[in-house]
């Protein structure tokens, strides 16, 4: 039977946390691969270039040199650089990728060689179509060489830092007057909604104005759809004001309901 | 609860830092030894990350940031929960690992003779059966000529035929048969079907040439001829079959209660120690049957061509069964 396909691997630490690799898709693997055939294809020439100039010495050993490098790129390339680079070559550098332990561990050498090694199976008969069809069976998307290796080829987060000014700037908000409806609110809203509209705030000057104006509304729709504010709160609130005052009700602490005109007035 | 990002941000902010920090030098500088203060903060840090990371999970919450920290703490897990010590290049060690890792798996080498033991019986009888199948058995035309008229060649020759191309067909010969003894291990990957069908194969033509030679009366050329190299390289390819056939066993699991990803984490080490030494041998015979098999008496006399490819096979099978022994 086929196992099913995972995305992610996840891995729990002895402290109970879990963490998980984004499994790398074919398409993006094939195309490190390209890079790495052209990395190869062009070290190989150069070598083969600056073997020729031994040539006015001795045409037999410079022969023998380009073969014997020629060999030790393609083998070595990709062993020597996913040791030195814990696990990327160029072209896993290039498309975001890692060589990963299963296991979360740090990649040993023999690790790195075996999976390196196996290319010779995983690209039989033609283009690595071993290597794609165990890709495709198997449930990490491991080739015949990351299973004997116990490794995984995963898509390296790039480490960013949210701008959380932009998502919601602490002004008056008027949601967070009605504390019980805003815990409500926090309590059904969705990571993947939360996450549209984030990107929708952070990149709202990308957009073009009509794109822009109906994304907005789309998401105001699905927010008060989950919760209903009264009247009077909404007063004046376009669906962008509303989208970003949503936004500051999910990551403020129940205490801002304080920050309401009447305490202020008070103060 | 929801936590208030910001504020939540502002106060680990700093700790994730400083946790980023010690990480990319720990990746960056393998040789690095932290004293136990640092270990101490090493770890602090990372529980800290975790927890941070634990809390992030409970809620709804920005998923840049969820990545960010899942990253991190999967480095610091990675650096931490490392029992190995950093590789270093110890060269005695790693030249004894090699025989260390053949004889762990004894079996496996003798599986891998026997197939091709197997093989040299089967080409014996096959070529004793029937002389026409040299063209299907023996895929090289130098060996298709009948052998009294080779040694009548090889013998009277008088210029040295791979003058000027001694070294690169040396080249040739290493980077050919190292890519064999690559394949035979990768084809353990079949189970081990594929690395038995190579030997085999192997062992057909090793048997098709001896019955060829020695039937025709020229043992002692074919000896010499083959002795030299031939008494590395064909334990090299052996080499290769034994670490296909433990890449197998992991695989196969028989008779091991560990999961499939402990048996095979088990063997790695040792299938690389072995296809290093294998190819580390290939080196050698290739420079050996360029530079000396190819000469024949009265160039090179036959006895001494012998006696140095028993030699050879004394050395190294003294090597492999007794150096690094406890």
């Amino acid at each position: 039977m086929k196992p099913k396909r995972q995305s992610r691997l996840s891995i729990e630490t002895p402290e109970g946390v879990v963490f998980s690799y984004e499994l790398a898709t074919p398409v993006s693997r094939s195309l490190a691969w390209i890079v790495d055939a052209v990395a190869i294809s062009a070290a190989s020439y150069i070598l083969g270039e600056l073997c020729q100039t031994l040539n006015l010495l001795n045409r037999d050993w410079a022969n023998a040199v380009s073969v014997v490098l020629y060999f030790a790129i393609s083998v070595l390339y990709g062993i020597l650089l996913e040791w030195r680079w814990r696990g990327q070559t160029i072209g896993k550098r290039l498309l975001g990728l890692r060589v990963v332990d299963v296991h979360g561990l740090r990649l040993q050498l023999p690790q790195i060689a075996l999976r390196n090694l196996l290319r010779l199976v995983d690209a039989l008969p033609a283009f690595y179509l071993v290597g794609g069809l165990a890709c495709q069976f198997s449930r990490c998307a491991q080739r015949l060489g990351d299973l004997a290796a116990n490794t995984i080829v995963a898509r390296e987060p790039k480490p960013e830092t949210p701008d959380l000014e932009q998502i919601a700037p602490a002004k008056y908000n008027s949601l967070l007057a009605h504390p019980h409806l805003a815990a409500r609110l926090r309590s059904l809203v969705t990571p993947e909604a939360t996450a549209i509209a984030i990107r929708a705030v952070t990149q709202r000057d990308g957009y073009d104005p009509s794109a822009r104006v109906a994304l907005f509304r789309d998401l105001a729709a699905h927010f008060r759809s989950l919760v209903e504010f009264p009247e009077d709160s909404l007063e004046g609130l376009t669906d962008e004001q509303y989208v970003r005052s949503v936004l500051r009700v999910i990551y403020g602490s129940p205490g801002e309901a304080n920050n309401s005109p009447q305490r202020r007035d008070r103060e | 609860m929801i936590i208030d990002l910001p504020r939540f941000v502002a106060a680990e902010r700093a700790y994730w830092d400083e946790l980023q920090a010690l990480v990319a030098r720990l990746e960056t500088e393998p040789e690095w030894r932290l004293p136990l203060a640092e270990i101490e903060r090493l770890h602090y840090l990372y529980e800290r990350c975790s927890a941070d990371l634990a809390r992030l999970d409970t809620f709804s919450t920005e998923p840049t940031l969820r990545a960010f920290l899942e990253s991190l703490v999967a480095r610091a897990y990675t650096e931490i929960h490392e029992t190995r010590a950093p590789i270093k290049v110890h060269w005695k060690a790693a030249v004894l690992a090699f025989p260390r890792a053949f004889r762990r798996h004894g079996a496996a080498f003798r599986l891998s003779l026997g197939a091709t033991l197997v093989g040299c019986v089967f080409g014996w009888f096959a070529i004793r059966a029937d002389s026409r199948a040299k063209a299907v058995l023996m895929p090289f035309p130098h060996l298709l000529t009948s052998p009294a008229e080779r040694v009548a060649e090889e013998e009277s020759r008088k210029a040295d035929r791979l003058r000027g191309q001694k070294a690169s067909f040396s080249a040739e010969l290493m980077t050919h048969n190292i890519r064999v003894t690559i394949f035979t291990l990768a084809l353990g990957m079949t189970w081990g079907a594929g690395t038995l069908v190579m030997l085999f194969y192997n062992g057909v033509i090793l048997g098709a040439v001896a019955a060829d030679y020695v039937y025709a009366g020229y043992g002692t050329f074919l000896t010499g001829w083959l002795l030299p190299h031939g008494s590395i390289e064909i334990p090299a390819i052996l080499l290769g079959g034994q670490a296909g056939f433990v890449l197998a066993g992991a695989l196969i699991g028989w008779g091991s209660g560990a999961a499939r990803s402990a048996r095979l984490r088990a063997v790695a080490p040792d299938l690389f120690a072995i296809i290093a030494g294998a190819a580390g041998l290939l080196v050698w015979a290739g420079t050996v049957e360029a530079f000396i098999s190819q000469y024949h008496q009265p160039v090179v006399p036959y006895a001494l061509k012998i006696a140095f490819g028993a030699c050879e096979l004394i050395a190294l099978t003294a090597f492999l069964g007794w150096a690094g022994r406890e």
